[in-house]
């Protein structure tokens, strides 16, 4: 009885969970071909620090291509924001803060300019963005011709892509030794919410006479995804930490989750995705969400630009090369849909991991980079074409 | 009974959640007009997506013989190359591309590499005069209206040599002259030998073209009747489709209508630059409370722009003139400003532009008025559950559930869904344009009665439509327009057919 719900579950969820289940049989193989460093502690940490600046680069591209567009500029706006905050630590004197606070204004304006020239002027995003490319790729050689690479000396600043949260308890206590105390915390902390949130979901839809899974179905799930959550706090724990990196990028999946999921802004792009015209017609403006979409992303930018800047405690006159397209690789791994009005966040961010996991192995294993372009490439057509294969089934 | 051109046996179709067909069988005699009637829902359309491979063999359970050798199509290919040819519910015209290309698309004539451009246009020139089309086959589809696109659809299917034709609802979208034409085309089509296979649930024009009719309801066949035994009538059909009687197709109504004007519009004039012309002209008209008013007229004649240019213009035209709601003047700069002021639009076409259909019911309902179930944007789940629900019933929206992708209901299913919507706006001013097309006679009288109570509880509804009968059942006021203008008021007391026809086409 309960194995047969669960083969119906698993199978009408089939697409959702794909991503997880390729995620995991990637991490298997890595490990095995690596020797088990791959899954070690360390270069978990790592690998989720290199993934930063694009998963946040790919959810804001997320909900880009759900209503139907797509921005090239992403990647030099990241590089040309990460310089100005370099700069304006260096030469203007601005506190780290302010800093950071002037590339993420600065970026929410430029992708809100484009967005106003996709929403109001008409022209198409790929054009309009395209010319992003060209002028921020200008702009960042422009800023950093005088003094090339800038050394960011700001160690706040560089805190962020480097360094990790701060332990409640002194390192050398004999209590759990070798974890990060604050990180074990916080997992603990999340797995009960997490439960107490589903519970609580759970009861209100009954007291409303609501349909609600089979009780057994339901705690398996709650037990399962529990325990996934402890093991990936255990294995986080074991190095330095959650870094400041990691649980930015956290907040910033749940934020968007929960206005994507939750609200009726989340669900007026949702609707402009699905059928401009007819979202326009129930009084939804899509120009109003054309240009909130857009300025997220450049909101995006700037975060990441920041996040990459203080990663590698510079900005350099290449900054951001290429990254427009990894994130739009993320995000499509991540089951997005090109016709629009269809992808998670959550979903992008398992793709923004899968696609760096993939680097990031095949740099332990020693790869060439010409094949792993190629294998990259692989992996990006077999998620798209499993994600329409599911698709048509499905309907 | 000669024997049958076309046989399926037992055939059944099931969807998750669904099962659409069951144990259908459904035969029929060579160069019959053969008519398939039921209510939404009842698998008309999934039976005729069976027969034409759309639905692969082993997809379905049962059998189809053609002339009686047992069939199993892979794809739509196999039933084109078998002589059937479909007409869909939605048409499928590439609409930037001309006449000939659409009718010839995907079966191009060659010339070496290329496409023989004068064979193409004289094949389909040919075709164009099977369907008594007399227009410059270089035309751009888009350029024509639904009639004549519909005749090319079926010039399209006719040049792919087919002995058996099915159109799915080919006049829904039809006026009257139209669904003339086209019966006529068909019987012409019939005296050449073709069979056809018509869905429709415009229950006169198939009393008067019908050779055979088969009911089907709730996925069953409930009967295969011969017009020529005399035993079709629409009420042995209605009864049949929905197991009971409909006395009167137009419930009664008491009137309830209030001297305050609600909505107001004066001095209106429109002008399209996409169209390059002005679309209305000096239009004058006023809804009071509690009131139906019926704007009738030809397709093309304007009704939609007028609906669409009250309602906030979303197609961004040029507007002279004045609107009132409750007596204070409003200028609507978008369909929300519209909707905030209590005028809410039905659109004529539910699929482009009225749902989401890759969203689900619930959604979909909620979707114009979200707001209203969020505190501090955060959209409450379980009131939206309970909204949706609350018009699933209301409505008798048939759906396995409301979590249901909304492209998934039959046409007329997927109207009641775009009408809850509205509904859930709680408007005082309901613009409903062709609010019947594609719904049976039982749902038609659903929204009729709702409409009704609608208009007691003090709402006011402008009602557009082409079907005279209806506007003629329903309004308590009508106006004619054709080409932009108001042509005319009638009461509904002085109102006839001919009246609103002559009217209509001054
Ligand atoms: N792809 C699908 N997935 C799930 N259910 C479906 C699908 N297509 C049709 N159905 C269901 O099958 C049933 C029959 O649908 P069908 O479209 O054949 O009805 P119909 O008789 O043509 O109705 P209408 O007059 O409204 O067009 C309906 O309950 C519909 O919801
Ligand atoms: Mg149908």
């Amino acid at each position: 009885m309960i194995f047969k719900d669960l083969r119906t579950a698993v199978r009408s969820n089939i697409r959702e969970y794909g991503m997880y289940i390729a995620l995991v049989v990637i991490m298997g193989i890595f490990t095995i071909t690596t020797g088990g460093v791959f899954i070690s502690s360390r270069n978990i940490a790592n690998l989720l620090n290199q993934t930063g600046y694009i998963a946040v680069l790919a959810i804001g591209m997320t909900l880009v291509i759900v209503i139907r567009h797509i921005d090239l500029s992403v990647g030099f706006l990241s590089g040309f924001l990460g310089a100005i905050a370099a700069i304006a630590m260096t030469a203007w004197g601005f506190p780290a803060w302010a800093a950071i606070l002037a590339a993420l204004a600065m970026g929410t304006l430029a992708g809100l300019l484009t967005g106003f020239l996709v929403a109001n002027v008409g022209i198409p995003a790929f054009v309009a963005s395209l010319a992003g490319w060209l002028i921020y790729r200008g702009a960042l050689l422009l800023v950093t011709l005088k003094t090339g690479t800038i050394i960011i000396p700001s160690k706040f600043f560089n805190a962020i892509g480097n360094g990790y949260l701060p332990d409640i308890f002194p390192v050398d206590s004999t209590f759990l030794p070798d974890l990060h105390k604050l990180t074990l915390l916080i997992g603990i902390l999340a797995i009960i919410l997490f439960n107490f949130q589903s519970l609580r979901d759970r009861k209100n839809r009954q007291t409303y006479g609501f349909e609600v899974p089979h009780s057994d179905m339901f705690v398996m799930k709650l037990v399962f995804i529990s325990i996934v959550l402890g093991l990936i706090t255990w294995v986080i724990a074991g190095y330095n930490g959650m870094s400041w990196t990691l649980a930015i990028v956290l907040v910033v999946v749940m934020v968007y989750h929960f206005v994507t999921t939750k609200t009726v802004l989340g669900r007026h792009i949702y609707a402009v995705g699905g059928n401009p015209e007819a979202a326009e017609l129930s009084g939804v403006s899509v120009k109003k969400i054309t240009l909130i979409v857009f300025g997220s992303m450049g909101l995006m930018c700037g975060l990441s630009g920041i996040l990459f800047a203080s990663r590698l405690q510079s900005a350099t006159t290449t900054a951001g090369t290429l990254f427009e397209l990894d994130a739009i690789a993320a995000a499509y791994i991540g089951g997005v849909s090109a016709a629009g009005g269809v992808g998670k966040v959550t979903g992008s961010l398992i793709g923004a991991i899968v696609y760096m996991s993939l680097t990031s192995g095949m740099n332990l294993m020693g790869t060439d980079i010409s094949l792993q372009y190629i294998i990259r490439g692989a992996v990006l057509v077999a998620a798209v074409v499993f994600d329409v294969t599911t698709r048509r089934a499905k309907s | 009974m000669s024997t049958p051109i076309l046989e399926m046996k037992n055939i059944t179709k099931t969807f998750p959640g669904v099962r659409a067909l069951s144990d259908v069988s459904f035969r029929v005699t060579p160069g019959a007009i053969h008519c398939l009637v039921g209510e939404n829902g009842a698998g008309k359309s999934t039976l005729m997506k069976v027969l034409s491979g759309v639905y692969p063999y082993g997809d379905y359970t049962g059998d189809i013989l053609l002339r009686s050798a047992p069939q199993k199509f892979r794809g739509i290919a196999d039933s084109e190359r078998a002589g059937i040819g479909i007409i869909y519910q939605e048409l499928a015209l590439v609409p930037d591309m001309t006449v000939f290309d659409n009718i010839m698309l995907g079966h191009e004539i060659k010339n070496g590499l290329t496409v023989d451009l004068n064979e193409t246009i004289k094949k389909a020139t040919e075709m164009l005069k099977k369907v008594r089309l007399d227009l410059n086959p270089s035309t751009k589809v888009k350029d024509l209206g639904v009639g004549k696109q519909q005749l090319v659809e079926i010039a399209k299917a006719l040049s792919r040599d087919v002995s058996i034709l099915i159109l799915d609802e080919p006049t829904a979208a039809l006026n009257e002259d139209d669904c003339d034409n086209l019966l006529d085309i068909l019987r012409a089509l019939k005296r050449d030998g073709v069979t056809c296979i018509m869905i429709s649930h415009k229950l006169k024009e198939v009393i008067r073209i019908a050779d055979t009719v088969t009911v089907l309801r709730d996925g069953q066949t409930v009967c295969t009747l011969d017009a020529a035994s005399g035993e079709v009538s629409e009420g042995v059909l209605i009864k049949h489709m929905v197991g009971r009687e409909i006395d009167d197709v137009y419930p009664k109504r008491e009137k309830k209508i209030s001297d305050e004007v609600v909505l107001d519009v004066k001095d209106w004039t429109v002008f399209s630059h996409g169209l390059g012309r002005t679309v209305l002209k000096d239009v004058n008209f006023h809804v009071r409370r509690g009131e139906i008013v019926g704007f009738a007229g030809l397709m093309g004649s304007g009704r939609t722009e007028l609906a669409r240019s009250v309602f906030g213009n979303p197609d961004g035209y040029r507007i002279a003139g004045e609107v009132a709601v409750e007596g204070v003047p409003k200028r609507f700069s978008e369909p929300r400003a519209a909707i905030d002021s209590g005028v809410a639009y039905v659109t004529e076409d539910r699929k482009k532009n009225g749902l989401i259909l890759i969203q689900d019911v619930k959604q979909n309902v909620t979707l114009a008025n979200l707001r209203s179930l969020a505190s501090r944007g955060v959209v409450d789940a379980n009131g939206e559950t309970k909204v949706a629900e609350d018009y699933r019933a209301a409505l008798a929206i048939k759906t396995p559930s409301i979590g249901q992708t909304v492209v998934n209901l039959s046409g007329g299913n997927q109207q009641k869904v775009s009408v809850a919507k509205w509904l859930f706006v709680k408007p005082k001013v309901l613009i409903l344009d062709e609010p019947t097309r594609g719904i049976d006679v039982g749902a038609k009288y659903e929204i009729y009665t709702l409409m009704n109570r609608l208009v007691d509880e003090g709402m006011s509804i402008v009602m557009i439509s082409s079907e005279l009968p209806e506007i003629l059942g329903m309004s308590d006021r009508i106006y004619t327009v054709s080409s932009g203008r108001i042509t005319g008021e009638l009461a509904i007391k002085d109102a006839t057919q001919e009246k609103i026809m002559q009217l209509a086409t001054s």
